[in-house]
């Protein structure tokens, strides 16, 4: 019989990798310069909060509408509804 | 003792409790005699209960005093709790929805059922179950410190085991009613927990910092506090040497907190991706408020707040030190309503934990080893009675011993959990690894992270073992063979741990795979890991078997 693909890929995926830019230290590990008296270090990690929202709505919002079965809609076989009701 | 600080307490407390009785009626099923029902809430919680449960059992009432008095006592190495939970949603947002399809279509309860699923071995799922049932209990004590910590500050501050009265009574309530209701109760109750922390740190944040001279200041007090100190590790920014702690502490931690079974329970919960997904995006309000909160660790700074002594340990207890600092510069009711948020947040993941816990022993221990043919009536009956004995250990163990201990098997636990990585999240997308290479990994990340933790000691010298998780490249050591002789760079011993733990699957994998040896039989279909809430392939709630 045959399967329906493991994996699904969205090129939008790419965009979950850009929060883990945050975790390169030496770019932001300064005091100046500071807002509201904040040094660097501090505001800089708290903008990537809405930088992740951003990247996580973005692939939410560019992925949702895709079939669970890519390409081939309906092809679902009575045997894999059988499987399902089992 | 504080009277005004009391009696707010006492009411909000009041209140919750009330609540927690009464969800057991709130969104009822059929039955409360099943495991979907009592641990799981009926698989149906929508976007907005999803957040409230996840968001009040993922950032704890242990994070909210411990991370502030990180902040306090180290500076910027307190701070990683924000990077961390700022990568855990990219990193978690596809693994876990296909987490739940997987288990929604073959009604899964806890990762260990998945694993056991995935490979069709109970001993590599009882492996995943211990070790999540290990890490977890010590993870519930210290809701305990948290809590605690509150009470003293209050004015409960009592000695010897009389001391922890207090204590005993408010886990006593909540142990009842999470018998009664399961998860619905912190799903309930976790409305109130949220509302109450937002409301408090949004207010401490804006006020406090001002009554003293603002970030600037507060700032400059930080680094000349810390450059009297003769740490060479602490202060306002980063050092050169414990920056890759930094880095991989916090991705370590966002590995591995979805590994805990508490936290999958809430995904579990939820009625479908789409909610799931939602919350991903909506749920790093929270990491926001932790990041805020954090900086409060030097608001006490300024402020000198001192930490109280512990009269049952006879320590000065650094987590006192946001509870001292909201007493000391808030109004007595607002004091209060500050104290209940923490302790009403100490009580939402406490009895998440323990359910999860529950879960565990009951699915992948009871049902595995002890009754076979249990029917899900009695598997509830088991959970609701694991629920009663792991809420009272957890008591035992702050009262019997040192509150220090729990702290340290914390740690501990990080590091174990994290070692489910290849069994749990790995498989998610592949069966490359063989059974006897997730065993064989799982056995050399576990006894290599134990004996690098063994070997850490505290930075004043007193403690000689267990003292943190920040180990310096120079005494990283393979069999006696250094090979980064000489260097001062820290790294968190849980990435070097599993690092191992990936290195020794593949190649006991390869062996295995070569020598043809039986891999198991996968219950799971590729495509049940796309299954969605409408599709007629899910596996109906509270199902007889």
């Amino acid at each position: 019989m045959d399967r329906t693909r493991s994996l699904r890929w969205s090129n939008w995926n790419v965009l979950l990798l850009v929060p883990l830019l945050m975790l390169i230290t030496p770019w932001f590990n300064f005091d100046q310069p500071r807002l509201f008296g904040l040094p660097f270090f501090y505001w800089y990690q708290f903008v990537f909060v809405p930088v992740g929202v951003l990247c996580v709505g973005l692939v939410y919002v560019k992925t949702k509408d895709e079939p669970a079965v890519k390409g081939k809609p309906d092809k679902l076989g009575v045997d894999d509804l059988d499987e399902g009701a089992k | 003792m504080q009277w005004t600080e009391l009696v707010v307490f006492s009411f909000l407390f009041l209140l919750v409790t009330v609540m927690g009785f009464f969800a057991a009626r709130w969104q009822r099923g059929d039955t409360l005699d099943h495991l979907d029902e009592w641990g799981l809430g009926g698989r149906k919680f929508g976007s907005w209960i999803t957040w409230f449960l996840v968001g009040g059992d993922l950032y704890t009432a242990y994070t909210f005093v411990a991370v502030p008095a990180l902040v306090f006592g180290a500076g910027a190495t307190g701070f990683f709790a924000l990077p961390y939970t700022v990568i855990l949603y990219p990193i978690v947002f596809l693994p876990l929805v296909r987490m739940w399809s997987v288990s929604r279509v073959h009604g899964y309860v806890t990762p260990a059922d998945f694993v056991k699923g995935r490979y069709g071995s109970h001993w590599l799922a009882l492996i995943i179950a211990i070790t999540g049932i290990v890490a977890t209990m010590p993870y519930i004590a210290l809701q305990l410190v948290g809590l605690e910590a509150v009470l003293r500050s209050m004015g409960l501050n009592g000695s010897g085991i009389l001391g922890h009265a207090p204590l005993f009574v408010a886990f006593v309530i909540l142990a009842l009613y999470t018998y009664q209701s399961g998860l619905r109760a912190p799903a309930l109750i976790a409305f109130v927990k949220d509302i109450l922390i937002y409301a408090v740190i949004l207010v401490a944040v804006i006020y406090l910092p001002s009554k003293f001279g603002g970030w600037g200041e507060i700032f400059n007090d930080a680094q000349a506090k810390f450059d009297a100190t003769p740490s060479k590790t602490d202060g306002i920014l980063l050092t050169a040497n414990n920056q890759l702690q930094y880095a991989t502490l916090a991705l370590g931690s966002a590995l591995a907190l979805f590994l805990y079974p508490h936290s999958l329970t809430g995904i579990l919960a939820s009625r479908g991706r789409n909610v799931i997904k939602r919350n991903m995006v909506a749920l790093p309000a929270y990491s926001l408020l932790l990041g805020l909160l954090a900086l409060l660790g030097y608001v006490a700074i300024s402020a000198g707040t001192k930490p109280i002594v512990n009269q049952a340990t006879g320590r000065p207890d650094t987590n006192t030190i946001v509870p001292e600092l909201f007493g000391a510069n808030f109004p007595s009711w607002f004091a209060g309503i500050a104290f209940a948020a923490i302790g009403i947040g100490a009580l939402v993941p406490a009895a998440i934990m323990s359910i999860a816990a529950a879960n565990l022993w009951t699915r992948n221990v009871y049902k595995e080893y002890i009754r076979k043919h249990a029917t899900p009536a009695q598997e509830a009956k088991q959970a609701k009675l694991a629920s009663l004995v792991v809420k009272f250990g957890a008591v035992a163990f702050i009262v019997f011993i040192d509150p220090q201990f729990s702290i340290d098997l914390q740690l501990i636990g990080g590091v174990m959990i994290l070692q489910t990585l290849p069994s749990v999240a790995i498989a998610l997308y592949t069966r490359w690894f063989h059974i006897w290479g997730l065993v064989a990994g799982w056995f050399a990340g576990m006894g290599y992270g134990m004996y690098l933790l063994y070997n850490i000691p505290s930075a004043d010298g007193k403690r000689p073992h267990f003292a943190g998780s920040a180990l310096a490249l120079d005494k990283l050591s393979l069999f006696g063979w250094h090979p980064f002789s000489g260097s001062a760079t820290q790294i968190y011993v849980g990435a070097v741990a599993v690092v191992l733990n990936l290195l020794v699957a593949v190649v006991v994998t390869l062996i295995a795979k070569r020598t043809h040896v039986f891999n198991g039989t996968d219950q799971t279909d590729p495509s049940d890991y796309h299954v969605d809430e409408d599709s007629d392939r899910v596996k109906p709630v509270a199902a007889p078997h």
